[in-house]
């Protein structure tokens, strides 16, 4: 009972983690390699505004989420869409960027516990007989929350339907009137808000430290990878996978392993069926 | 108003020393090789007039040189981009290590073995997603050194984060520069003459440029690119072998961002036109980031940045520019 | 010609997501035919190609060359065996000489088993192959940077690129297409020649007039259906293939 709960906590974890990521892919097909670097950006701008400034932490994540969201359609506009339609460049590019950030950041001397944002309630609850606190019970909350609103967003909004044309057909979508490099901004930056607000919920259960960036890129990526690139249906389910999967490993053979899975499950993926869950790009790219 | 665009001819000495003529003049043998051995000559006599600081800081170029040369011959003759070089350094760096730390053999034996073995474990690893478009590449190499250092750490092989100490180390001196200066001017003279004379050069030139025209010339893809993820690999898997016998010690540093990220940017600010550009890139970074020590990580948030400015604003890079202005005219005409 | 089959094509058949793009294709080939497939943009021609040499895995059905089941086989392997193709958009490698992409094929297996490989200097075997096949050595053509070359060139190329391998079956997707018609004209009898050196040929045409002249068998594919097989000449008469290929009766029929 404990692993379906964790399991679930996890899944919805790793979910928040990616969600960014792959809708940043799915869409305008930007690998933001800058992913892990956003999301501890948004925890570490918040815990700023929080302590050092004195704002109150509602106000202190919207800011840091507004700014990352900001920084994330910067790098869009400013770096990414020179390289456009050359992948390696890309990703080069905007790992560089999330690179120096959190470089950056470990020199400014974030390490150590003296980064840790408060839980957003205290206490928690007993399920089935299995403590959990209210800080896991929101990341599960508010992963279904983002979920619903990424599916409302695409489905009923002029701006989400017009990501959804450009990621199936960029031409189509150019020849309908849709500024495509517009579209990719919007989604790189609701892609880094997506991580900064990922950030804000799960780095209250820790340290902000930077190596939970890299780990969050590698997360992203293989939950990406898993679920096919470019496929939100198929990050969610690849989410609950590796996420139970995980759980698995961590309470049957050793902690400290979860990463471990992240990796095999990319590079088994890779060799059984390297289209992912729901993927179409290998498809689409043998066909000549 | 008047319009003016940048002409370019190639120099008559270009011309007439290309592949396909038969070169007949002193002049014209120099144009070609001329550059080649001046690099030479310099790599050479250099470590003679530095002082014992620089010669310490040498010995790591030489290192990233290495990197940088693999990572520069995978990208710009393979299309195959490698975040990962901190993975070649690391299996090569423990191998030999452990090696010398458990069966107590010496370097001379350790080096090789390493070189050779690592090359080949990399490559096995790397397998998965050679079949596949480079995004899985990059991906791959950018996860792997960071797992396995994790792997590392939470296992405790190798004795974990204390890493093995008390290696055999090189003698002071300028040996172990002459070592790595003589290692690397080898790998450039091979590489030079694969990717520019070789068929099997060509093939690979192939690879990157168009992976189906390979398939369909009757070639397996995935075997050429598993030999030149082969050829790097030992590159990289000697510089880690190297930097274990320089330091005496084995640990995770070995699989830190520095050794992923720095010849990148090496090879990019170098340019991608020639096998040599990485190798000015690695001579321009490295000393500089040597210099900056004393700030900690905040090098490699220097580098990332200046990898970036390049990627975006300036692809042509140092070497290329330079190499246009020697093989070619220029000068404005009307339009 | 001899009746002796070089390829059977069975009950092939391919979707993409939901989409039939070939649909329970059958035909077979004698050795040294020339068979032209046409139809309408969209109807599956180039997937059907793709299906044959390996390029896509079929869903149904299967592909058996000299009497061997290659539907399983890898692209590289397929070629190996002598069964090349061009492709549709030319796939030179752009950062060579013309003349270097030849080297590939000349290294591959296939040449030194059949012999083009091992003449020692496989560039002179390139530039020899490529003159052969209207690159003049005199305006240096052969040496330029295969991303300079104008259309022409590289659909010749493309087809170099099958010749180096000394291939019994050469499938060319559209070589004749976005052509000006001096090139079609200087490009037919390359084809013709092929075709006497005992080569079997498929051709994927638009070009139809040009088509007929080298083909000797016809086949007309429409949303991944065959409609209709049979001699060049009867295919303006089939009722099935006015309507599908040319859009009902009173059409324009272009001979």
């Amino acid at each position: 009972m404990g692993i379906l709960i964790y399991g679930l906590i996890n899944s919805l974890d790793l979910i928040l983690m990616s969600i960014g990521f792959a809708l940043a892919y799915g869409v305008s097909r930007v690998p933001n390699f800058a992913h892990g670097a956003l999301f501890i950006l948004g925890g570490y701008l918040t815990w700023l505004f929080l302590f050092r400034f004195n704002i109150p932490y509602l106000f202190s994540a919207l800011l840091a989420v507004i700014i990352t969201a900001l920084i994330g359609a910067g790098l869009y506009r400013f770096i990414i869409i020179r390289v456009r339609g050359m992948p390696i460049s890309e990703i080069i590019a905007s790992f560089g960027v999330g690179l120096a950030i959190l470089e950056f950041l470990r020199w400014t001397g974030l390490r150590g516990t003296t980064y840790m944002l408060p839980s957003f309630f205290r206490g928690g609850v007993y399920i089935f007989d299995i403590p959990v606190d209210f800080q896991r019970i929101t990341i599960v909350l508010s992963g279904i929350a983002i979920l619903v609103f990424i599916w409302l967003f695409t489905s009923y909004t002029k701006t989400g339907l017009a990501l959804k044309a450009i990621a199936q057909n960029e031409r189509a979508g150019l020849v309908l009137g849709i500024d495509s490099d517009r579209a990719a901004m919007i989604a790189v930056a609701i892609g880094a808000a997506l991580a900064a607000i990922a950030g804000i919920i799960i780095l209250p259960l820790g340290n902000i430290i930077v190596e939970t960036g890299y780990e969050v890129l590698i997360f992203a990526i293989a939950v990406s990878v898993c679920g096919g690139l470019g496929s939100l249906k198929g990050a969610v389910l690849a989410s609950f996978i590796i996420g139970y999967a995980q759980m698995l490993t961590v309470s049957y053979i050793a902690p400290h392993y979860h990463f471990v899975v992240a990796m095999l499950v990319i590079v088994i993926v890779l060799i059984t069926r390297p289209s992912g869950l729901f993927g179409k790009q290998k498809e689409l790219e043998e066909r000549v | 108003m008047q319009e003016l665009r940048k002409e370019r001819l190639d120099r008559g000495v270009k011309v007439r020393s290309e592949s396909i003529y038969a070169i007949s003049s002193l002049k014209e043998i120099m144009f070609i090789i001329g550059p080649g051995l001046l690099l030479a000559a310099l790599l050479l006599i250099l470590p003679l007039f530095v002082s014992s600081y620089w010669q310490g800081a040498l010995k790591i170029t030489g290192v990233y040189v290495l990197l940088a040369i693999g990572f520069g011959f995978l990208a710009n003759y393979v299309g195959l981009v490698s975040l990962g070089g901190a993975l070649f350094v690391g299996v090569g760096g423990y191998l030999s290590g452990g090696l010398n730390y458990f069966f107590d053999l010496p370097m001379i034996v350790t080096i090789p073995i390493a070189a050779v073995g690592g090359a080949l474990i990399c490559t096995i690893l790397l397998l998965p997603a050679l079949p596949l478009r480079g995004v899985y590449f990059a991906i791959v190499t950018l996860v792997y050194p960071m797992a396995l250092s994790r792997i590392i750490v939470a296992t405790g092989a190798f004795r974990g984060t204390d890493g093995l100490p008390g290696l055999e180390r090189f003698p002071v001196g300028i040996g172990p520069i002459y070592l790595i200066f003589i290692v690397i001017l080898i790998c450039l003279y091979l590489l030079s003459r694969l990717v520019n004379y070789e068929d099997f050069g060509l093939v690979l030139r192939g690879v990157k440029d168009n992976e189906l025209s390979i398939k369909a010339s009757a070639l397996h893809l995935t075997w050429y690119k598993i030999q030149a993820v082969f050829i790097a690999a030992f590159m990289g898997c000697f510089a880690g072998a190297y930097l274990t016998h320089l330091y005496g010690w084995v640990g995770t540093s070995l699989l830190a961002q520095d050794f992923s990220i720095l010849p990148v940017a090496a090879a990019v600010v170098g340019g991608p036109g020639t096998i040599f550009g990485p190798l000015v890139g690695a001579f321009i970074l490295v000393p500089i980031s040597e210099a900056m020590r004393d700030y900690g990580t905040l090098r490699i948030v220097f580098y990332a940045i200046i990898l970036v400015i390049f990627v975006v604003f300036w692809t042509e890079g140092i070497l290329d520019y330079l190499k246009r202005k020697y093989e070619q005219f220029e000068h404005w005409v009307e339009m | 010609m001899n009746d002796e089959s070089i390829l059977k094509v069975k009950n092939v058949s391919k979707s993409f997501s939901g989409v039939q793009a070939v649909d329970d294709i059958s035909f077979e080939l004698s050795k040294g035919d020339v068979l032209g497939i046409i139809g309408p943009n969209g109807s599956g021609k180039t997937t059907l190609i793709n299906l044959i040499t390996g390029f896509l895995k079929q869903d149904k059905g299967t592909v058996v060359y000299n009497g061997e089941d290659i539907s399983k086989w890898m692209p590289h392997k397929i070629a190996d065996a002598g069964l090349v193709r061009t492709f549709q958009f030319m796939r030179p490698y752009h950062t060579l000489p013309a003349y270097k992409n030849l080297i590939p094929p000349l290294y591959s297996k296939r040449a030194s088993r059949t012999g083009l490989g091992n003449l020692g200097d496989r560039d002179a075997v390139a530039i020899d192959i490529l003159e052969d096949i209207g690159f003049e050595r005199d305006t240096r053509v052969p040496f330029k940077l295969a991303g300079t070359l104008p259309l022409g060139y590289l659909k010749r190329l493309e087809l170099g690129r099958c010749i180096a391998l000394k291939p019994e079956l050469i499938i060319c997707d559209e070589v004749f297409s976005g052509l000006s018609m001096s090139e079609i004209v200087s490009m037919v009898p390359l084809m013709e020649r092929l075709q006497e050196e005992g080569i079997t040929l498929i051709m994927v045409e638009h070009r139809l007039r040009e088509l007929f002249r080298v083909a000797n068998r016809v086949i007309v594919l429409s949303f991944g259906k065959k409609i209709f097989e049979g001699f060049p000449e009867e295919v303006f008469e089939d009722e099935k293939v006015k309507e599908a290929y040319f859009g009902g009766e009173d059409t324009y029929v272009f001979k």
